[in-house]
């Protein structure tokens, strides 16, 4: 009954099945089963993207120039991150270089999105999988007060008497019997392991949050118009500057680089004093109970491509301030070279994936990617093809491919940014961990490989981004007082100075791992279009080999409290800040064979 | 039954900050002071609202814009105002539990409840290209939309079809008002790719304290938000009217913040509230920050043409106009008509002037 994947992983699929689908606070549509033995313990588990929207086959035809403003809708969640991407590939493959301003205005706005998103992600998507806000009723908000002292002694919102009126609001909302968001959760689930204090404490920093997301966000109104999906430009940034002249107040000037300034520190602020002290006291209980489980393949195979320019135009590892790199079968000592361009290394396969290649033992480079949608389901599938029961995983089974690296299913997103800073030896990478270890109660490095190292090391990003904010924007400022306050660099604006074909890549580091566009140019207009993206390698289904992604792997092994509440599942699968909209949406160049759709 | 008073009373709003919250609602409606009292009549004697917040093919920007509404905030929306009883982007239930509170609200709120769509169901596959619980999100949806008050289209996905629906539109993506089965409703479409937060928020609050919909224009759009252009209230419009503009990306006029008409700019034939409520509490717009408008709130905007190409075709320039016929021609004639007489007017009155610049 057990089939061993060459990727480590016994499956067995005798145990009772479980279905969750919707899986929700994810972005987008996606469905899980899982079998569970008599243990309680996940043995198979199967992930599937339950949406395709066809995007880059919309992009036929266009001009390079809008790509951005397309992909961009890719995803809104992560919104800037697919437009950023774009332009990259655009400029790779016209020869566009941008100004320094640019790339300062470009990362902060990058770095604002890393920042918010994690931190919506924690307290808006994930802490419900491990903060029980009908308990922090239990709590003496004198008790709650004195942790928040302890924990975080700088916040200044830690009185009795401001938990007690949170509590009391909580409470008649609570009494009120509309629970909202809150209705039908598995509050009475043993899974639920922190004391009344600290889930009052955490269910006021869900509310504090909420309220403070959005200010972290005008950065990127103030660059880009704005927020969800700013403005972009090939060449630059659309934003001038025009720090003293006439027509100044319209512009980039002194008023706006210090409202720039003031968001930036108030969410350094806040990442400091709630987001790093909930994360260590929330993940220190949970460590310390035991639950060590969701680790996957966090700690053998992890990929990142690397992100945030110092020096404009140069994308080689030792310019980029977030780390680049493959580690592979858990060997840290040594990081591998990422070549985008390389057919042998980046390859998607398709054989459990709704999709048909000519050859589906084989895998294709982005370059050569075909995209012809199959929607067909295995002859064990239970149910019919539009109310499916339960999946049969020995066939196609996903929306999404099955992207790997030199055949290796990887893990993307912070945690793998962080291991492969900490292999490359990084030392602002490898303080901010051994910190957290230390916090931890001086917890192994093995603690990382876990859902809570994963959940962790996003908090540490949005730590290290909040201040690497700062740092860009004094660049662009000592820039600006050198004398620059180009923005844009329209040299190739005109698509008659192209050449008469072209090709290229963009990469930027999505706040849930590594994301690169691939683009031909052909007569001034997109000839194919492609898009591998953090959650096609998380959430990749199986390929032709067995081997599980990175979303199945971490389900796996893993003890469940009740079999028919998905807490745990749903705790794991979110630790990877799981984005659907953007994994399930990949066109090859043969999009418009689409009414060709072949069922079963 | 609870008033919407008692429900804000009950989680702990004082009746100082109730009333402020009403002055609130006021203006962001564009209401005077004197509406503040009215508003908190009607919202002490009214009860709260069911709603249902369905996801289909989207990409979720305008939960995201949603979240940064400055007044209300989405905290006090959500916990306060509404009952958010269904909404998978931020609900604490997942597979059967969630599905069942879609029949559990169908059937205890019939006719009451509010269903809000963001997205919009693709129905080519058998709409299998978007599945929920094992089954299309079609079937969710014209379930959930057969005894809903009303329905709120969000976005330019559910209001027109947006991204995915452009051509050739791969999965035929269909706006919620052309799905087959869906009830028949009022429909209130709050388009924009997203659409404001505060614009957003702000019909929401119209429908709980003025206990009606929203009147729309013939496009199914509030008219309170969506009745005038961006170029009609754009603060570059005096630079329009003059014939200043910016020629190429970055150059003088963009640092001076001229207009954005040549560089492509959809503000002449794009009605939203972007030049007026702007975005993110007000902070700012995209023509503000340098780039044209794309006409993200315009049905098949994505198809008209590249977001660079100017609006009008140039063998039209040359005919006379002054800039009072330019207002009387944006007031009366709708659509790129209108911008096309302006435009014409505008590159005429350019040409004149670039020679002094």
């Amino acid at each position: 009954m057990a089939i061993q994947t060459p990727n480590g992983f016994t499956l067995d699929t005798s145990g009772e099945r479980v279905v969750v689908d919707p899986v929700t606070r994810i972005e987008g549509h996606m469905r899980c089963e899982v079998n569970v033995n008599s243990d309680n313990i996940i043995t198979n588990a199967v992930s599937t993207g339950t949406m395709w929207r066809g995007l880059e086959v919309i992009l036929k035809n266009r001009d390079p120039r809008d790509a951005w403003a397309f992909v961009q809708r890719i995803c809104g969640v992560c919104t800037g991150t697919h437009a950023l991407t774009s332009c990259r590939a655009v400029e790779d493959a016209l020869g566009i270089e941008i100004p320094d301003n640019a790339n300062s205005i470009r990362n902060i706005m990058q770095l604002s999105l890393e920042i918010h998103d994690h931190l919506v992600h924690f307290y808006h998507l994930h802490a419900l999988d491990w903060v029980n806000p009908i308990n922090a009723l239990k709590a003496d908000p004198r008790d709650t007060s004195a942790l928040q002292k302890a924990t975080s002694p700088r916040h200044p919102k830690s009185s009795p008497g401001y938990f007690r009126d949170i509590q009391n609001r909580l409470k008649k909302f609570v009494e009120s019997g509309q629970l909202g968001p809150f209705k039908n959760g598995y509050w009475d689930n043993p899974a639920y392991l922190l004391p009344p204090e600290a889930d009052l404490m955490a269910v006021t920093h869900y509310l504090e949050a909420l309220d403070f997301q959005k200010e972290i966000m005008k950065t990127r109104t103030i660059f880009g118009g704005k927020d969800p999906h700013p403005n972009w430009l090939v060449g630059g940034v659309p934003c001038p500057i025009n720090i003293d002249g006439e027509g100044s107040v319209g512009a980039i000037n002194m008023e706006s680089l210090n409202h720039v300034r003031s968001i930036i520190n108030q969410t350094i602020e806040f990442v400091d004093n709630v987001y790093i002290p909930d994360i260590i006291a929330i993940g220190k209980i949970y460590y310390d109970a035991g639950w060590h489980y969701g680790g996957g393949i966090s700690g053998t195979d992890a990929l990142a491509y690397g992100d945030i320019p110092d020096k404009p135009n140069d994308f080689s590892a030792k310019n980029l301030m977030m780390p680049r790199g493959a580690i592979i079968k858990g060997n840290l000592n040594e990081v591998h070279e990422v070549d985008h361009r390389d057919p042998e290394q980046i390859q998607e396969f398709v054989p459990h994936s709704w999709y048909k290649y000519d050859d589906e033992s084989k895998g294709l480079h982005p370059w050569d990617g075909v995209t012809d949608p199959n929607y067909e389901l295995g002859p064990k599938t239970v149910g019919t093809r539009t109310n499916i029961k339960q999946l049969d995983e020995a066939a196609k089974y996903s929306w999404i491919k099955a992207p790997r690296w030199r055949g290796n299913a990887m893990e993307v997103g912070p945690l793998s940014r962080y291991l492969v800073g900490y292999a490359s030896k990084h030392t602002e990478f490898t303080d901010q961990i051994t910190d957290t270890l230390g916090a931890l109660g001086n917890a192994p490095v093995s603690a990382l490989f876990t859902t809570i190292g994963r959940t962790a090391a996003r908090a540490l990003e949005a730590q290290w981004c909040s201040y690497k904010q700062r740092y860009f924007l004094d660049k662009m400022i000592a820039n600006i007082k050198a004398g620059d306050q180009t923005t844009a660099n329209t040299e190739s604006w005109d698509p008659s100075t192209w050449p008469k074909e072209a090709r290229g890549v963009g990469f930027t580091e999505a706040p849930r791992g590594a994301l690169a566009h691939w683009i031909r140019i052909k007569d001034q207009k997109i000839e194919n279009y492609q898009c591998v993206v953090p959650t096609t390698w998380n959430g990749s289904p199986r390929d032709n080999e067995g081997n599980i992604g990175a979303f199945e792997a971490s389900l796996m092994n893993t003890k469940v409290e009740r079999p028919h509440e998905p807490v745990e599942i749903l705790r794991t699968i979110h630790s990877f800040d799981p984005c659907l909209a953007c994994s399930t949406h990949v066109m090859g160049p043969d999009g418009e064979e689409l009414a060709k759709v072949k069922v079963r | 039954m609870e008033t919407f008073y008692d429900v804000m009373r009950r989680q702990g709003i004082t009746r100082r900050s109730f009333l402020k919250y009403c002055s609130l609602t006021a203006a962001a409606l564009g209401l005077g002071p004197s509406f503040a009292p009215k508003i908190a009549h009607a919202m002490e004697t009214k009860e709260r609202i069911p709603v249902l917040w369905l996801h289909g093919l989207e990409c979720t920007c305008c939960s995201e814009s949603f979240i940064r509404s400055a007044h209300p905030l989405a905290k006090d929306v959500v916990l306060s105002m509404i009952s958010l009883d269904y909404d998978d982007t931020i609900m604490a239930a997942a597979g059967h539990e969630a599905e069942a509170i879609i029949e559990e609200i169908v059937t205890k709120y019939k006719g009451k409840y509010l269903l809000a769509v963001e997205g919009n169901p693709p129905l080519n596959e058998d709409g299998m290209y978007c599945i929920i619980g094992g089954k299309p999100f079609t079937d969710q949806l014209t379930y959930a939309s057969q005894h809903a008050k009303a329905i709120i289209s969000w976005g330019s996905c559910a209001s027109w079809g947006c991204v995915q629906a452009a051509r050739p539109n791969p999965t035929r993506a269909t706006p919620v008002h052309k799905v087959p089965g869906i009830g028949n409703k009022p429909i209130i479409k709050v388009p924009g790719c997203p659409p404001i937060a505060e614009v957003m928020t702000a019909v929401v609050t119209y429908i709980l304290t003025f206990e009606r919909f929203p009147e729309l224009d013939r496009q199914g759009r509030p008219k309170m938000f969506y009745s005038q252009r961006i170029h009609d209230k754009c603060y570059r419009r005096p630079h329009f009217d003059a014939g200043q503009f910016v020629e190429k990306w970055d150059d003088e006029g963009a640092k001076k913040g001229y207009c954005l008409y040549k560089m492509g700019c959809k503000g002449p034939t794009t009605y939203n509230a972007c030049s007026t409520v702007r975005w993110n509490g007000g902070l700012s717009f995209p023509i503000q920050a340098g780039h044209g408008c794309i006409g993200c709130s315009e049905d098949g905007f994505w198809d008209k043409g590249g977001f660079y190409d100017r609006l009008t075709d140039i063998h039209q320039f040359g005919i006379e106009a002054n800039a009072d016929e330019i207002g009387v021609g944006a007031a009366t004639v709708v659509g790129a008509a209108a911008a096309a007489h302006a435009a014409v007017s505008a590159v005429k009155q350019a040409r004149t002037k670039g020679d002094n610049d």
